[in-house]
């Protein structure tokens, strides 16, 4: 299903099959257009490069400036300071476990709901996708939400607090829904005509079958997961209980340029904040391509019914 | 509020549930289905709804509930549905706080400045990239613009703040054109630039996608059809090309206007300094300083009710317009 899915490429058909001869102003808007896209891709690449550079840099070149593609004064000390520092595993490996608990729950909510909500004959149908679709236009705010949390529900410093509040992404559900709603429905009357359930046909037929969908939403609540910060930065107030991007967060505040004067003492190096920085990303880059694909045939699948 | 960082914003794929046809198998019958006699026949079905549902009533539908505390005054350790009824009390609070129209204000022209560069961007970059003959080519420069997308919105903020800082690499360049180095974070004047900067930079590759997507769904005949009554590229770009891919720009844009209010509230959030409030702080960040930093629960509450109810009608009223003119709309 989902590598069926027409990729954006076939745009490009249209233009191939042009044959007339371009005029002399199409002519010059080809050349424009490529070197504008070549800027495009350089404006994007150029803070990685930079941020690249400068964890390899020593602190007293970047200070003068003088740090932009390539590093100065290049050293790997910065990564062993970096590494070195007890806590920063901690939170990464506090990342790692917020990020696969996270998505575990996720799925396990998302994937039976969408299922649900897939079968037209359901009662109450519209009812549920209701109130999931109302939610997305309109929320509890902010403090009440922190409120239930924190006070109410009392998950302040516990895994669930980063963990439940988001766990169903309602573009997440309506994509899933709208898969399995184009599931071939002939092969879950014949298993319901050999015996199976409701259960054995959702186990057995289905999941098995839309392992590219699941792949996709696993890699959507992933990525959110892994990149989320703000549930953290609100619930959580012991550091050993930090995700990696909250370590990051602090270390960036404590060098801003209105940080509290009298906190100066922990001034935090570009170049360390640098590592830091490019060991948080370094995951995301390395499954990159493999992320990417998923992502957009992800969100195309989502925009077949949008 | 954005629960996950880098969620995907995108078109959701709005089933109009009410309108979709009745099951195929099953003839029109008209006795409906009793509840009782639904649950024994689908209670497998249920059981998977059972968790969802807790879940949305629990975390989304009862923080709704938790509103009241904008006209109850709410006091720590109190009940957390407030203790009693004040009426608009913290309404007629921000109502009458200048503070909170410069924030209004900021937003306003935050949110207008997103809106205005960051919505046709990609749809400029979708048309440029749908020129490329090369395929190849093609594939890197969307494989490059979408790794921004990515990132954590830390990240980002780091990554903007490395960049604009005084030994940062655009003082280099303003320095190399004779400048003198700028502190832009600093300087109130600069954040609206950064911002929304940053914005481009982190959703315009992205953004090109649903509309590569919608591109590819435009008819070939019509421009054949164009081309032999003898239309230029441009023409069959403006003529063809955008009606084409209409639909899917209004909707869109009515996300767009629905998150309006919002402003990125976390990379706001990030990215300003006590400085620069008199540009930087928007509705969120001052909602999230005085009701989280300094407690003032209700009178956040108010706050942030009043800024959810401004987002409703926005794209109550852009779905309803667009409906109307156009006929896109969201359901």
């Amino acid at each position: 299903m989902v590598t069926g899915m027409p990729t954006p490429d076939l745009a490009a058909v249209r233009t191939e099959a042009t044959t007339v001869k371009d005029t002399a102003g199409y002519r010059t808007f080809k050349v424009v257009n490529v070197v504008v896209l070549l800027l495009v891709c350089a404006v994007t690449l150029y803070p990685f490069v930079n941020l690249v550079a400068k964890a390899f840099s020593s602190e007293g070149f970047i200070a003068a400036g003088e740090v932009n593609l390539l590093p100065r004064g290049f050293n790997v000390e910065t990564f062993q300071y970096v590494m070195g520092d007890a806590m920063f595993w901690t939170n990464y490996k506090n990342t790692v476990v917020y990020t696969v608990v996270g998505t575990f729950v996720s799925m396990a909510l998302t994937t039976p709901y969408a299922y649900a909500l897939s079968r037209r004959h359901l009662k109450g149908r519209t009812f549920f996708i209701g109130i999931a679709v109302f939610t997305m236009f309109f929320s509890g705010g902010l403090i009440p939400n922190y409120i239930l949390v924190a006070d109410v529900l009392g998950m302040r410093n516990t895994l669930w607090a980063i963990v439940l509040p988001g766990a169903i992404s309602v573009f997440n559900l309506l994509v899933m829904k709208s898969f399995f709603e184009n599931f071939p429905s002939d092969l879950e009357e014949a298993a319901a005509i050999d015996g199976l359930t409701t259960y054995g046909i959702f186990f057995r037929i289905v999941l098995p079958l839309s392992k590219a969908v699941l792949a996709t939403m696993t890699l959507f609540y992933a990525v959110g997961l892994w990149n989320s910060w703000f549930n953290a930065f609100l619930y959580l107030d012991q550091k050993e209980l930090f995700p990696v991007t909250v370590y990051l967060r602090n270390m960036i505040a404590a060098a801003s340029p209105a940080a509290d004067p009298t906190q100066d003492a922990v001034q935090i190096g570009a170049n360390i904040q640098s590592v830091t920085m490019l060991l948080t990303v370094l995951p995301i880059i390395c499954f990159y391509p493999f992320i990417q694909r998923y992502f957009v045939s992800g969100v195309m699948l989502g925009s077949v019914k949008g | 509020m954005a629960q996950a960082a880098g969620m995907v914003t995108t078109v959701p794929p709005i089933d109009d549930a009410p309108s979709s046809p009745p099951p195929r198998d099953e003839p029109r019958r008209r006795t409906r289905t009793t509840w009782r006699q639904a649950l024994r026949k689908d209670w497998r079905l249920y059981s998977f709804v059972v968790l969802p549902v807790l879940f949305f009533l629990i975390f989304k539908y009862v923080p709704m509930i938790g509103n009241v505390i904008a006209f109850r005054r709410f006091r720590p350790g109190g009940s957390p549905l407030g203790d009693e009824w004040v009426g608009f009390y913290y309404f007629d609070m921000f109502i009458h706080n200048q503070q909170f129209w410069q924030v209004f204000g900021n937003t306003v022209i935050l949110g207008l400045l997103t809106l205005v560069i960051c919505f046709p961007l990609p749809i400029v970059l979708a048309l440029m990239l749908n020129e490329l003959r090369s395929r190849r080519f093609k594939k890197i420069v969307q494989t490059i613009s979408y790794l921004p997308h990515f990132m954590s919105i830390v990240i980002v903020a780091g990554l903007v703040l490395q960049l604009t800082a005084v030994s940062g690499t655009v003082n280099q360049v303003v320095e190399a054109f004779g400048g003198d180095a700028i502190a832009f974070m600093q300087q109130p004047d600069w954040f609206r630039s950064i911002y929304v900067s940053s914005e481009v930079w982190q959703t315009v590759g992205w953004g090109t996608i649903l509309y590569l997507a919608a591109l590819t769904t435009v008819d070939d005949q019509l421009y054949e059809a164009a081309r032999i009554d003898g239309a230029n590229r441009w023409q069959q770009t403006w003529h063809i090309t955008l009606p084409g891919i209409r639909p899917t720009m209004m909707v869109l844009l009515i996300l767009n206007i629905g998150s309006f209010m919002a402003v990125g509230f976390e990379k706001v959030l990030l990215l300003q300094n006590p400085l620069i409030y008199s540009t930087a702080d928007v509705i969120s960040t001052y909602l999230y300083r005085v009701g989280i930093q300094s407690a003032q629960f209700s009178y956040g509450t108010a706050i942030g009710l009043f800024e959810a109810l401004i987002g409703l009608v926005l794209v109550l009223t852009a779905n309803f317009v667009s409906r109307r003119t156009v006929g896109a709309s969201l359901w």
